[in-house]
């Protein structure tokens, strides 16, 4: 069979960046597989700007951060395929890919690291009522249509869902001649980031209706019709609050998923990001197979998603050198307010310090997040403002880690009186 | 003129059609939607029923357990997939199990092998079955199926065999001038010696079109969840409540593409074209589903549907010669057990009721299997290989959901009912069926047919009339 020292599934930003530090540090057979036919996944679509701020200190189109590190993959002498998309993975990191070049191809690697982004929620997945026609669609599929093949999908449209996606597409379409009718949100705030909002819905007049979702879509063919009501606290319908709205599309902007099918079936530990359980290294519980980027949880900012393709492409290169030893296992549980935390486990004890990522679950002033293992506050930082579209990243020395009271790191909000 | 002439390619035109085709004649089959199967035969549970529950002597039962004797054979010529899995009706208490008693007899008149399981029985069967499980009624015959490619692919076995099919192209009225029928459509007129009514859910208006009748269809509607495929036994067989009078009830099940669907809820509607969904009907299913298997995880729900029934007001199968002229013989009313049904529907219709009008010559080149099929996830690496060096585009994979290829796209253009929609691409080959539900592969697919068809890509549906799925293009 053929062997390959590191196989990275998934050639955008997290891939491409897990590569570069792979190389870098010293692992020189490594093998990017990308589905698409370019690297760079999903900032190819992304011809807005407001990319690479913390990496490059300047704002950058999506093409053109993904470019930068396209070069760098070249310039590295890093192997890719195009076109190529894997079949399966076993938890003995058996790699089998296609294309249309090489065919099925089976090969054993030393190590793997899935990068491999993640999926819209569409209507099935909200359980969307009305009629099932043809108008309907997630924000990235419309923005795909628009920015690679140049086809609008609507021309009087209301958006549902006030991610980011969305709110982009929102001011991409009104600038394509289409007439943006409103954004509605479920919850009672936006999920896009407040630079979006401003820019890309407040600078067009375009609406945004909070505790709002739709009740129904109406139409014979195509979308004639959405009905909007307002929400109770349960997320209930509040009758005689609809608003009828005539419109041709319904855009849907309603989160994000890890796309992680082959990890979950080769028996993963899985989080409810519904990406898999990472230890500081960035490795799953399945030894060898690491995860970083959007599969692993969703990001607010693609320059955090390279920082974490660097992190698991590191944790890679030391796995194949032998590195890995794990020295201990503490497990960390979000706690009060935090909807979850990366790493999930802290095994080893290679870096200096360790960042906690997390996000919590609703809109919160003036706290402090607290560090506990069992009664003892490790650690503790006050924040002004914390939102959920916004990923919290939180810094420990590992001195501080060193002896704790039991294998545990709870990390909580804690409002400050 | 053409010998007989076929309304509507649902499964039960589409069995009817085959089975016409093995005989030495002219037969047209007619669909008003831009694909065969699109209506009924596209929206229901997809199960292959025992045939215990229709009531003894009734033509359900008759049709129901002849056609599950055929289902292997069936699946087999046609290539779809087929899984006998067995169902378990669950009793949930005492008198529950009472009526378990009652439906081992209906079981017996109808011919249907069941065992009455005990409540330790049907928890080792079934794990996740709620705790309330007193004990089942099983019925080992009963499967599930693919419904979309049985019905292309025993239209496409027709059409190879000699039968046209036009699409698209919706009956309006139907002159009976005694020696033949005139049938007039949106698109064109056609004379036929025999007329067979296959219309589902326009079944009674396309029969009052030459005399009264005295049965009506009475459309009920029926919601439906659709699970990933992200986890083997959540259940193992096909799990239904006890029926009703309202049906058979919500049932769990997984298909034969190892998704799981959750459903249906029954409701009558005035408009048959009424396939929408309600967010208090689904919650409904999903209380009543969870009663029989707790766990069900919703957050793994990728889709939720409405199929419509042309439930009939004679509580049973219409399969029976016009009463003022014998040339025209309707089949109305076949709502479930219809799938599991046809081909015995299809039997009894070209056996019994044609033969007695026309003569039936057997055909020397009859061939009753479907062109073979290149599915590469059911073949050999080896195998997979060797068609990727014959042809490169079996290697570029378009839905990574559900690893299909361009090459598996494209051979379904080539085919003698080829997709003209997005959904047909969908239906035949699972391109877009899978956890993103198209997001990543519908612009691909719809620009392959674009190309293919020779149009710009604004002109492609994603389903029925009206259904475009792009409004203009903006740049060259």
């Amino acid at each position: 069979m053929l062997t390959r020292d590191l196989v990275i599934i998934g050639g955008g930003s997290a891939g491409m960046a897990a590569a570069i530090e792979a190389k870098k540090n010293g692992i020189d057979d490594i093998l990017i597989l990308e589905k698409d036919s370019v690297l760079g996944g999903i900032l190819n679509q992304c011809i807005h700007n407001g990319f690479g701020l913390t990496e490059f200190k300047e704002e950058l189109t999506g093409p053109e951060y993904l470019s930068r590190f396209a070069k760098q993959v070249e310039e590295l002498g890093i192997e890719y395929k195009l076109d190529s998309l894997v079949l399966n993975v076993t938890k003995d990191r058996i790699v089998t890919y296609s294309n249309a070049v090489d065919g099925v191809v089976t090969l054993q690697a030393k190590a793997i690291v899935f990068a491999t982004g993640c999926y819209e929620r569409g209507p099935g997945a909200i359980q969307l009522a009305g009629d099932r026609v043809a108008g309907i669609i997630t924000a990235g599929t419309a923005q795909k249509y628009l920015n690679i093949h140049g086809f609008l999908a609507g021309k009087r449209i209301v958006i549902l869902g006030s991610g980011d996606i969305g709110l982009i597409m929102a001011r991409r379409m009104t600038l394509e001649g289409a007439k943006v009718l409103c954004v509605s949100e479920i919850m009672p705030y936006s999920n896009g980031l407040n630079r979006n909002i401003a820019q890309c819905l407040n600078d067009y007049n375009i609406p945004l209706y909070l505790s709002r979702s739709v009740l129904r879509v109406e139409g014979k063919g195509r979308v004639e019709k959405v009905v909007l009501a307002a929400v109770d606290e349960k997320m209930k319908f509040i009758p005689g609050t609809e608003m009828e709205f005539e419109c041709d599309t319904l855009l849907l902007s309603v989160g994000l998923i890890p796309y992680v099918g082959l990890l979950s079936d080769i028996g993963t530990e899985m989080s409810s990001t519904r990406g898999a359980k990472v230890n500081d290294q960035l490795e799953t519980t399945v030894p060898g197979v690491f995860a970083c980027g959007n599969c692993l949880h969703v990001h607010d900012v693609v320059d955090f998603v390279t920082d974490e393709g660097r992190d698991a492409g590191r944790g890679a290169a030391n796995y194949i050198k032998g590195l890995l030893k794990q020295t201990k296992k503490i497990k960390v549980n979000p706690g009060d307010g935090v909807g979850y935390v990366i790493p999930q486990y802290i095994e080893t004890d290679l870096n200096n310090d360790i960042t906690f990522k997390f996000r919590v679950r609703k809109p919160i002033q003036n706290v402090f997040v607290n560090f506990k293992s069992g009664d003892v506050l490790v650690h503790k930082v006050v924040k002004p403002v914390l939102i959920p579209s916004e990923m919290v990243m939180i810094k420990i020395n590992k001195d501080k880690l060193a002896n704790l009271p039991v294998d545990e790191i709870t990390v909580s909000l804690e409002e400050r009186k | 003129m053409y010998d007989i002439l076929v309304i509507g390619a649902g499964v039960t035109g589409a069995m009817i059609s085959r089975r016409l085709s093995r005989y030495n004649l002219k037969v047209l089959l007619l669909e008003k939607e831009n694909d065969v199967g699109n209506v009924v035969s596209n929206a229901n549970s997809a199960i292959i029923h025992s045939g215990y529950d229709p009531l003894p002597n009734s033509l359900k039962a008759k049709m129901n357990v002849r056609g599950n004797a055929m289902f292997d054979q069936i699946a087999d010529e046609l290539d779809v997939h087929f899984n006998r899995c067995g169902s378990l009706t669950v009793a949930t208490s005492d008198e529950q199990l009472k009526v378990l008693e009652d439906l081992v007899k209906r079981s017996e008149a109808n011919k249907v092998p069941v065992k009455l399981l005990s409540e330790k029985e049907v928890k080792e069967m079934e794990p996740n079955i709620s705790s309330e499980a007193k004990g089942a009624l099983f019925a080992p015959t009963a499967g599930i199926i693919d419904p979309f490619n049985l019905v292309v692919h025993a239209v496409e076995n027709a059409c190879d065999n000699g039968v046209i099919l036009k699409l698209d192209e919706a009956v309006v009225d139907i002159k009976d001038l005694k020696d033949h029928f005139v049938v007039k459509t949106t698109k064109g007129e056609y004379e036929s010696k025999i007329v067979i009514n296959a219309a589902g859910l326009y079944s009674d208006k396309i029969a009052e079109m030459i005399e009264p009748i005295d049965w009506k269809i009475t459309p009920r509607k029926g919601e439906y969840f659709v699970l990933d495929h992200y986890q083997v036994g959540l259940v193992n067989h096909t799990i239904f409540p006890l029926p009703s009078a309202k049906g058979k009830g919500v049932l769990v099940s997984m298909t034969s593409s190892n998704n799981y669907i959750v459903g249906p809820s029954s409701e009558p509607i005035e408009d048959p074209d009424d396939a929408s969904t309600d967010s208090y009907t689904l919650g409904e299913i999903r209380r009543q589903a969870t009663e029989l298997v707790p766990s069900i995880p919703f957050n793994q729900v990728i889709r939720v549907f409405s199929g419509v029934r042309p439930t009939c007001t004679r509580h049973d199968f219409v399969i029976e010669y016009a009463k003022s002229n014998k040339n025209f013989i309707n089949v109305g009313g076949i709502e479930s057990p219809g799938l599991v049904s046809s081909p015995a529907i299809a039997e009894y219709v070209v056996d019994e009721l044609v033969s007695k009008l026309i003569n039936l010559e057997e055909k020397k080149d009859y061939n009753p299997r479907v062109k073979k099929y290149n599915r590469l996830n059911e073949v050999s690496e080896e195998v997979r290989n060797k068609l990727i060096k014959e042809n490169p585009d079996y290697g570029k994979i378009i839905c990574s959901c559900e690893k299909v290829s361009l090459g598996e796209i494209e051979d379904l253009l080539s085919r003698s009912v080829p997709p003209r929609t997005v959904k047909a691409v969908k239906k035949r080959c699972r391109a877009g069926f899978g956890k993103c539900q198209g997001g990543f592969c519908s612009p691909m697919v719809t620009l392959l047919l674009a190309k293919h068809y020779g149009v710009s890509p604004t002109e492609i549906k994603w389903d029925k009339d009206h259904s475009e799925i792009l409004v203009s293009e903006v740049k060259k």
